[in-house]
């Protein structure tokens, strides 16, 4: 029977993985994450899971014998942020090339130094070039509803998932969530079948060759190759899970957009705020609207350069810096699919949120507000700041 | 134990071909440890001489299934391997009997690589890691790493007008290993075959992790003669250099001992890596040298119980 319960992302996102119940989870604690893996534990420990778990030393080690276990032909998940999914880094990049659907919840979490624990997109935006699926979750509900889909689009793809949602305001804040029944999210995500397994003994592989100048440049391409089908996939799984469950998913959420003259731009918690905010100013007469970007990979650029380029204005917020680059990944990568697209939109770009500042109501009206500028005056040269004490 | 007469019936699981140098112990040492079991067996390896020269696209030496992740981490990658086999043995996904087995160089265990070893030891999973242990980073170009012995020559621990070669004493990483409580933990050579053999039949028998620390000639980087690796092994046993030993389950047992122990000289003189160590001004040196292999030496008699 589905419940509606009152959880916090985190555990909404340990119940998922225990309804689930993968062959292998390998895992190690880091705030904002650790009560995914202190759940899952306790699932472990009580016997509700049939999961092998390993509590392994470290992220790094984390993420290769998730490698180790999802080469055997098992289906594993893993969670982490920041510094840990920094740790793992080379595992990350080895994890998609090699083409194994691990799954990986991560609570966005500020990257060090200085050492913070609250959220920022500083961390997955990071590894933004490895090649994982990454799906940005709004709130409990998405951090819940992503999970279940993300195995199924990973091990469609051949592609390993990120499933990320906000440090701390999705993690830890406790929200109503739909919890699917049991055998509804078995059935959906189904059985796996490997494409390939190290326990195959009667087609033994070698996985990891040494790839020199004149092989690995093709193996590369072939793995670029994998991007339309993910898309695909997203698309495909997101339209099935509404079938199933009611809620529907696909690779943008545009929110009073049609005939939108100001759009913002978001990710993850921000765009639910954004909503909000979009909604209040429409009942004063503004024709506002919210894009929320929901898969950043594979960039549903067409989708984004479609739904934007009829707008006014638009403002772009990043919740993480490029440093060294005038704007950051989300407005870099949106303008430049606009470009392709031969839209002449004024974007401006924002920078918010960082380390957990909190964006709130006020600032985002301030984001309309200059848009209403922006519209008759162009964008800004510069990134501007939320929420920043000058 | 498998007597030799049915050792040479079993089929070799590595194949020629692969390019390894000539008089490299690390493939000696595969060969064996393949021919010690009649199990089917999956491998992990970390990078290092033998992945590299193994498996160059679109070319691999390995009959057995086969993965390389990354350098430091073979421990944590067959830990992954294990787990998935547990799960998908119990899931009646995998009916076979399967033995887990890792490799990595001294570089990728005891230096890089010494956190996910530990960790794998502490949780215990069931495989057999083997250190081809050619004391120190050959496959990038013969780099110092923890196992290169006191004094020892490499590029960036080289014999210059202040220092002669590495400063450091070697890490003792089979005491190590054993003081996690491994079930089963060994010091073998790629030259004495039986003994290497009869460990690693062993230890694929006992349940839990077990690690066996293989000294393996590199004629490069030791600079010495690549037709005498198995000579050059045998002296490094009987200067008790390089001891062989086992212990069970906490007991220690010595698998070989010298009639006659020979003085360190005798195993150093057929390297160039430690030519500047026998000079006539650097007495003092071997001599440092000499009562390091004799206080380790000492220490372990009196562990075996043959002090």
């Amino acid at each position: 029977m589905p419940q509606l319960l009152a959880l916090e992302g985190n555990e909404a996102v340990a119940q998922a993985m225990r309804q689930i119940d993968p062959d292998v989870v390998a895992a190690y604690p880091i705030t904002p994450q650790t009560e995914v893996v202190q759940k899952f534990s306790e699932f472990v420990h009580n016997g509700e899971v049939k999961t092998e778990y390993v509590p392994v030393e470290s992220e790094h080690s984390a993420l290769s014998a998730c490698i180790g276990a999802a080469a055997a032909g098992a289906r594993v998940m893993t969670a982490t942020c920041a510094n840990g999914l920094a740790l793992m880094w080379e595992m990350v990049y080895i994890a998609a090339s090699l083409r194994l659907p691990v799954v990986m919840s991560i609570a966005n979490r500020a990257l060090s130094g200085n050492i913070n624990i609250h959220c920022d997109h500083s961390d997955s935006m990071g590894c933004r070039d490895a090649g994982w699926i990454q799906l940005y979750g709004e709130d409990a509900q998405e951090a819940y509803d992503n999970l279940i889909q993300a195995v199924r689009i990973a091990e469609a793809s051949r592609l390993p998932v990120m499933n990320c949602y906000d440090g701390f305001f999705v993690s830890h804040a406790v929200e109503g969530v739909q919890l699917e029944d049991d055998e509804a999210v078995k059935r959906f995500v189904g059985e796996y079948t490997p494409a390939y397994s190290l326990l195959d003994l009667d087609h033994p592989i070698t996985i990891g060759p040494l790839d020199l100048q004149d092989f690995y440049f093709e193996h590369k391409r072939t793995e670029l190759e994998a991007y339309g089908p993910a898309r695909q996939n997203i698309i495909e799984v997101g339209k099935q899970f509404g079938e199933a469950f009611g809620r529907s998913y696909g690779l943008v959420e545009p929110f009073m957009l049609e005939d939108a003259d100001l759009a913002l731009v978001a990710l993850g918690s921000t765009a639910g705020t954004a909503k909000d905010i979009a909604a209040q100013l429409r009942r004063d007469g503004r024709k506002t609207g919210v894009l929320k970007i929901r898969a950043f990979r594979p960039f549903p650029g067409d989708e984004i350069a479609d739904a934007l380029s009829r707008r006014k204005a638009v403002a772009v917020l990043d919740r993480s810096a490029t440093f060294g680059a005038p704007f950051g990944p989300v407005y870099t990568e949106v303008t430049s699919a606009l470009y392709r697209a031969g839209a002449h939109v004024p974007v401006a770009g924002y920078l918010y949120g960082l380390g957990g500042r909190e964006v709130r109501p006020e600032h985002l009206v301030k984001v309309f507000d200059d848009l209403d500028e922006v519209a008759s005056v162009g964008a800004p040269a510069e990134t501007r700041f939320l929420g920043l004490r000058e | 134990m498998a007597t030799i007469k049915e050792l040479v019936k079993r089929e070799d699981r590595i194949t020629g071909g692969h390019r390894l140098c000539g008089g490299c112990g690390a493939p000696i040492i595969v060969r064996h440890i393949l021919l010690a079991t009649e199990s089917p067996v999956v491998t992990t390896c970390a990078t290092g001489c033998l992945e590299v020269a193994t498996t160059i696209y679109p070319y691999t030496a390995w009959k057995v299934p086969w993965i390389h992740s990354a350098f430091e981490n073979a421990a944590a990658t067959i830990s992954g391997m294990v787990a998935a086999y547990r799960a998908l043995k119990r899931a009646g996904k995998v009916s076979q009997d399967i033995k887990f087995l890792a490799f990595g160089g001294d570089g990728g265990t005891y230096d890089i690589g010494i956190q996910a070893l530990s960790g794998a030891l502490e949780r215990g999973h069931d495989f057999l890691y083997v250190c081809y242990n050619n004391e120190a980073y050959m496959n990038t170009g013969v780099q110092r790493s923890g196992a290169t012995p006191l004094h020892g020559a490499t590029t960036t621990s080289p014999v210059g007008s202040v220092i002669p070669g590495k400063p450091q004493n070697r890490k003792n990483l089979t005491e190590i290993v054993a003081a996690h409580d491994a079930p089963y933990v060994a010091q073998a050579s790629a030259g004495n075959f039986r003994d290497l053999n009869k460990k690693a039949e062993k230890a694929f028998a006992i349940e839990g992790p077990c690690f066996i620390n293989v000294l393996s000639p590199c004629p490069l980087g030791w600079i010495c003669d690549s037709s005498k690796t198995v000579e050059i092994c045998k002296l490094a046993a009987d200067t008790c250099f390089w001891p062989l030993y086992e212990v069970e389950h906490g007991e220690y047992r010595l698998t070989y001992k010298p009639r006659e122990k020979k003085p360190v000289e005798e195993y150093l003189k057929t390297q160039g890596r430690f030519r500047h160590i026998l000079r006539d001004e650097s007495k003092k040196l071997l001599q440092e040298l000499q009562d390091e292999v004799d206080r380790q030496w000492e220490r372990l008699l009196k562990k075996c119980g043959e002090a």
